[in-house]
């Protein structure tokens, strides 16, 4: 390992189960407002996964009242609580963006069998 | 003020307490060694000259092996001088200094060579506004505009800012922030960008 990506290995994390573009996940995120913390949930599909070593990241869009929301979390952000893989999702790219151009049906996602 | 002579690494990130991303540049700085004392009484001022990153004495010329000879040291690539280092009267050549010099939370001063930009236009290189985009305006856009009056005085004024060569200056950043050392690793992790390129030599300053 090189020297650069020796630096904040301790702070990878190996306790997120392996979800990909298409499934379905719960993102639960520890939210602190002033001194007191929640957890926030945030449930969507996975766009996308990027980034390596302690940079890599994933998108998570949902539609939230009618409008498409998306958010990038870091992988190994110590303010992600757990993540909850609802469902597998079949799809044949790694990078689904084409979801954006779609709503409703047309929106769906294939189960993965 | 101490100082210290180090590597960049490269940049990357990490997270904080409070679980931010910090984004990093990570140095690996030292071990240096005292290579000789610079005294007002001798030499006119005081100041550390610091040796870094061994070289093989093969590869070293018969001078840099006399010089840091007389500390009981090898040849090194890099000698800087630390003008008025802390306690330099307690030093003595052959002394050895690494980063736990400095420790998280502290300010230091980062000085190197800039990434050479070659030949640049006054947009990028002194920030002009270049000229307007609409108005029936053809090839103005990064045009420097007038560079000075006509018959009097017929010339152009000394120092007029133009396009010319760009980076590969020396380039000091105050203030930045250490965020953490690993001492038995010599890597020091800076907050924000520091000048240079992979492996240039920076000069770190408290």
């Amino acid at each position: 390992m090189g020297k650069l990506e020796a630096i904040g290995v301790e702070q990878l994390r190996s306790d997120l189960p392996g979800f990909g573009p298409g499934d379905t996940v719960a993102v639960h995120v520890k939210v602190r407002e002033g001194d007191k913390e929640r957890i926030q949930i945030f449930q969507g599909v996975v766009l996308q996964k990027r980034g390596s070593g302690i940079n890599r990241t994933f998108t998570v869009r949902k539609i939230s009242n009618g409008i498409g929301v998306e958010r990038i979390f870091p992988m190994h952000s110590p303010n992600i609580e757990k993540v909850d893989l609802l469902r597998r999702g079949r799809v044949r790219r790694a990078k689904i963006f084409y979801l954006r151009g779609l709503r409703g049906k047309a929106a769906r996602i294939a189960e993965k069998r | 003020m101490v100082g210290l002579i180090g590597k960049k690494i490269g940049m990357t990130r990490i997270f904080d307490e409070n679980g931010k991303h910090v984004v990093v540049t990570v140095i690996e700085a030292g071990p240096c060694y005292v290579t000789q004392i610079k005294t007002n009484e001798i030499d006119g001022y005081s100041a550390v000259q610091l040796g870094f990153r061994d070289k093989k004495e093969k590869r070293a010329t018969g001078p840099e092996i006399g010089h840091t000879r007389k500390a009981n040291l090898k040849p090194f690539y890099v000698l800087k001088e630390f003008r008025d280092f802390d306690h330099s009267e307690n030093f003595k050549s052959g002394d050895r200094l690494d980063v736990s010099l400095f420790s998280p939370g502290e300010r230091v001063n980062i000085a190197s060579k800039s990434k050479g930009r070659g030949f640049q236009g006054v947009v990028k290189r002194h920030g002009f506004k270049g000229g307007p985009v609409t108005h029936g305006q053809s090839d103005r856009l990064r045009a420097p505009g007038s560079i000075g009056q006509s018959s009097y005085p017929s010339r152009v004024m000394k120092g007029t800012r133009m396009g010319g060569r760009m980076g590969n200056d020396r380039v000091t950043v105050k203030n930045l922030r250490v965020v953490r050392v690993y001492p038995d690793q010599n890597i020091i992790l800076i907050r924000g960008a520091v000048p240079g390129s992979m492996n240039s030599t920076v000069e770190i300053r408290k």
